[in-house]
């Protein structure tokens, strides 16, 4: 390490000419690309075989797809023609963080195959070459100097480490693109991040899981400094019809990437709490309104929908057709909505918090005791209402396996299906709602309520409302999730544990995704459910990981995943204005300008 | 502005009253912020309210709106008695501002005026999920109200800006601008020009003086003496929750009693008993029932039972 700060100011962590640095590092990267075709260990016991040569497997993708993509950030910061539509905005801090994530999960390939199997003997000459040829990689990336020279000049390793990762702003408007083919990008984009995200789903758990996971985040980072998330934003607002029909799109065609029903599960859960979370976030995000004890409308839709749909169980023995129970789920959590809420939502904050909080309580030790000994036999008490029976709607049974287009659909991914379309409802309920006077009213009494009441607002109604409609939009995922776990139980429907969904969990969604936004919540989702479904080794160690990684979130990135406009600015206090810097496109501007964020 | 179709009341009135406010009190415990205070405001009036600090205004203020329920003493606008509901009052046609800004700072210029539009427009959660011409036609031409307003106040070229990173002086334009869209015909305005230099509240003063002009009645707490001076037609003073005088602003400008509670008496006028030398009568009918203290000592509470209780610790 240098500390030779005084003639050349901007300058990496490594003295090396720039242009030196540049090109070791794509060359650096050809070669741990190149490498994963050679085998890495000699045994196959190590999860996902990586002893083919010119067949990569399992890590060795990641390692593959982490040179390639450092290789590609690196020409095109060398001004490569034809690439430089890779970096809009910072051209060595992604390049620099890719090569940090490939070595990383290249790294973390090699230690773990050394401690699974028993010592560096394992490693074959392939593993070996990867290793050095991704050290050199990162090395070279670490001379390479910051994108935007600082005031003054970064005096020691670790402030010219970070000064190295500083974003850098879109550098200049890229070529108008036509707009078919600013469509076509969305959809690519929404597809990459489909393979992405399936690729997690489907990876095993353990050390795969960890270096997928170790990847991700220093890799989607790279994508964001170099502008690339940005440009897509700002494309997807100019489409944002189309860009909701692509990732809806692209979210249906996980179920056909999958043989077997083993992931298909993970992906229907994800839906179902995704939308839960969606639904917590017109409370929560849009109203304002801290409810701890959120799951339990879920528990409420779900227990509706179980007492209707014809399980042998059931204290009513009756057997709605699937509309009928949906209708029935929403409409009885919605009646409780309105029944905790009347007489709660008077209170302000902490308090109501607290009376939240005692009736998701209350809800689960009520379905406890309806059990035919401490209370009227109707729920069946911890045993639950089991033997839920499938859901049949127009003939076709949820239950078998279909074929569509010579892909098997079992039933999880029928679920998954119906799944989607709930989804895709309570998305447009969230939207047209927040894009409203309603919606404007919601968020007004977030911002200040006396404000608000001064404004003409009934707050108290409003309010209502919000907690009305959160609770008949989570009624709404019960329905199907009674049918997707077969059994309703008052455990399912706690306030924390190590499962989601749960009360935590589901805030937790809402407040690491992005308050207030559509996509951070399903984003949040997301990634709350599959992180702790596939940590399932660590047992005991899960939780408290996972908790950490929360603590740190919130640290660095209070706003959330995918932040609210607002919310960004209210948490990170720059002192300079927020000037638009393109009138956002307003082409439907009767929305109102609460504009949805895709 | 439009006016709601009640606007020629009943009740009999020298002039066209919007506002009348009858021996409003409001008491919080043993304190009595204001005592008995009578106002009235026509319409195409604006009236001031001053006084010194801690006399009661703002508390007079949420009185009218709903804020406070007054303890005694009803408020009328347009001969009907106004709801104890601020939201109804808001929706009656009585629109304010806040002395200490209260924006909704993460929503934009827009939107802030928008929320303003809430009252008068009707499109609930059903009609924003179908989203049908009805709900699209009143989205528009709120947003067209709304922009009118912008440039009314000189904000259009905002109108996408957060309202927290507006300057001061076009925060409190803001805040009236969005008071404005609740199309009142009575605006209260609590001290629309705190901390703004003199430049910016000269451009208040014609911003008010157009408001009227659209019809729009004020009602304004000020500090700034030139500003109620040169804008008001009437001015009533607030003196420890009491209604000292009322009248023009030459008269008020010219009573003792006035200079008195702004400045203090001299030194050699207060004497223990000066304070509660009960003065016969006020010139235009303020009821003389309770006793403005001469001197500004910031002490409100209630004067009446024990009158031998004089403000000791002052002077000697």
């Amino acid at each position: 390490m240098t500390t030779d700060t005084t003639t050349t100011p901007a300058r990496g962590l490594l003295p090396l000419p720039e242009r030196t640095a540049r090109l070791t590092t794509a060359a650096g990267a050809l070669v741990t690309a190149l490498s994963t075709g050679l085998a890495w260990t000699w045994s196959s016991d190590f999860p996902g075989d990586l002893t083919y040569n010119l067949s990569p497997a399992g890590l060795q993708l990641i390692t593959l797809f982490g040179g390639l993509l450092t290789l590609l950030l690196a020409t095109s910061a060398l001004g490569t023609r034809g690439l430089r539509w890779l970096t809009p905005a910072g051209r060595n801090a992604p390049t620099l963080l890719a090569a940090l994530a490939t070595f990383a999960a290249t790294w973390f390939t090699l230690i773990a195959i050394a401690v699974q199997l028993g010592g560096l003997i394992n490693l074959e000459p392939g593993g070996l070459l990867a290793g050095l040829a991704s050290l050199l990689t990162l090395l070279a990336a670490l001379a390479l100097p910051p994108d935007t020279p600082g005031d003054t000049p970064p005096t020691g390793p670790w402030q010219r480490f970070t000064a190295a990762l500083a974003p850098t702003p879109l550098r200049r408007r890229t070529r108008e693109l036509p707009a078919w083919a600013e469509i076509l990008t969305i959809a690519a984009a929404f597809a990459a991040g489909l393979l992405a995200f399936t690729y997690g789903i489907d990876t095993d758990d353990g050390a795969p899981f960890v270096g997928y996971l170790l990847f991700m985040v220093l890799a989607v980072p790279a994508l964001h400094r170099a502008g690339l998330t940005a440009r897509l934003t700002a494309l997807t607002r100019t489409h944002r019809g189309v860009a909701l029909g692509a990732a809806f799109l692209a979210a249906a065609c996980f179920p056909f990437t999958q043989d077997t029903d083993q992931y298909t599960i993970i992906g229907a859960n994800i839906l179902i709490f995704a939308t839960v979370a969606l639904g917590l976030n017109v409370v929560v995000g849009l109203a304002g309104l801290l409810d701890l004890g959120y799951v339990a409308f879920l528990g409420v839709g779900a227990y509706a929908a179980a007492l209707v749909s014809g399980s042998a169980e059931s204290a009513l023995g009756l057997h709605f057709p699937f509309w009928a129970a949906l209708l029935t789920g929403a409409a009885a959590s919605l009646v409780f909505g309105v029944l905790i809420g009347a007489p709660t939502l008077r209170l302000r904050g902490d308090y109501l918090a607290i009376v939240t909080l005692g009736f998701g309580e209350i809800f689960r030790i009520a379905m406890l005791n309806l059990n035919g000994t401490t209370g009227p036999d109707i729920t069946n008490g911890a045993m639950g209402i089991p033997n839920i029976p499938n859901l049949e709607i127009f003939g076709f049974n949820f239950g078998e396996t279909h074929t569509v287009l010579g892909i098997p659909l079992a039933t999880y991914g029928n679920y998954y299906l119906l799944m989607i379309l709930v989804t895709a409802f309570v998305v447009l309920v969230f939207r047209r709602a927040a894009a409203s006077r309603i919606g404007r009213a919601w968020i007004a009494i977030r911002e200040d309520e006396t404000a608000a009441i001064a404004m003409g607002i009934n707050s108290f109604r409003l309010r209502l409302l919000a907690f009305a409609l959160g609770a008949a939009l989570a009624g709404l995922a019960g329905t199907v999730h009674a049918h997707v776990v077969t059994t309703a139980t008052p455990e399912q429907f706690q306030f924390a544990g190590p499962q989601p969904p749960n009360s935590a969990f589901l805030l937790a969604a809402v407040i690491l995704g992005g308050m207030g936004t559509l996509s951070g919540p399903l984003v949040g989702a997301a990634l709350l459910f599959l992180i702790p479904a596939k940590l399932d080794f660590l047992q005991d160690y899960q939780l408290l990981l996972f908790g950490i990684a929360l603590v740190l979130l919130m640290r660095f990135r209070p706003e959330g995943l995918i932040p609210d406009r607002r919310k960004q600015l209210e948490f990170h206090e720059t002192g300079q204005l927020d000037v638009p810097d393109q009138r956002l496109p307003d082409t439907d501007a009767t929305l109102g300008a609460t504009q949805a964020k895709a | 502005m439009t006016t709601p179709p009640n606007a020629a009341t009943t009740t009999g009135t020298d002039r066209d009253t919007i506002l009348r406010a009858d021996g409003v009190t409001m008491r919080f415990g043993g304190l009595t912020a204001v005592r008995g205070v009578d106002l009235t405001v026509g319409s195409g009036e604006i009236v001031g309210l001053i006084g010194p600090n801690g006399a009661g205004k703002t508390t007079f203020f949420n009185c009218l709106t709903g804020l406070y329920v007054p303890t005694e003493g009803t408020v009328s606008y347009r001969g009907t008695r106004l709801s104890r509901k601020p939201h109804l009052v808001t929706q009656a046609g009585v629109a304010r501002t806040f002395q200490n800004i209260r924006l909704f700072a993460n929503m934009t210029v827009l939107e802030n005026v928008l929320v303003g539009r809430h009252t008068r427009t009707k499109e609930g959660l059903w009609s924003a999920l179908l989203r049908g011409p009805g709900f699209k036609k009143a989205e528009r031409t709120s947003e067209q109200r709304a922009m009118e307003l912008l440039e009314f106040t000189g904000l259009a070229h905002k109108r996408d800006h957060l309202a927290r990173n507006l300057p001061y002086g076009e925060q409190r334009k803001l805040e009236i601008a969005r008071a404005l869209a609740s199309e009142p015909g009575l605006l209260l305005l609590d001290e629309p020009t705190a901390g703004m230099n003199p430049q910016e509240t000269r451009a208040t003063q014609d911003l008010v003086l157009a408001i009227r002009a659209q019809g729009t009645a004020v009602l304004v707490i000020e500090h700034d003496m030139r500003f109620i001076f040169n804008l008001c037609d009437r001015v009533a003073v607030l003196v420890q929750g009491q209604k000292l005088i009322e009248g023009t602003a030459d008269v008020v400008q010219a009573d003792d009693r006035v200079i008195a509670a702004y400045l203090g008496t001299p030194l050699d006028d207060d004497t223990p008993d000066a304070p509660h030398t009960a003065p016969p009568t006020d010139t235009d009918g303020t009821p003389a029932d309770g006793t403005p203290a001469a001197d500004p000592a910031p002490d409100a509470t209630a004067p009446a039972d024990p009158p031998a209780q004089g403000h000791t610790g002052d002077t000697p």
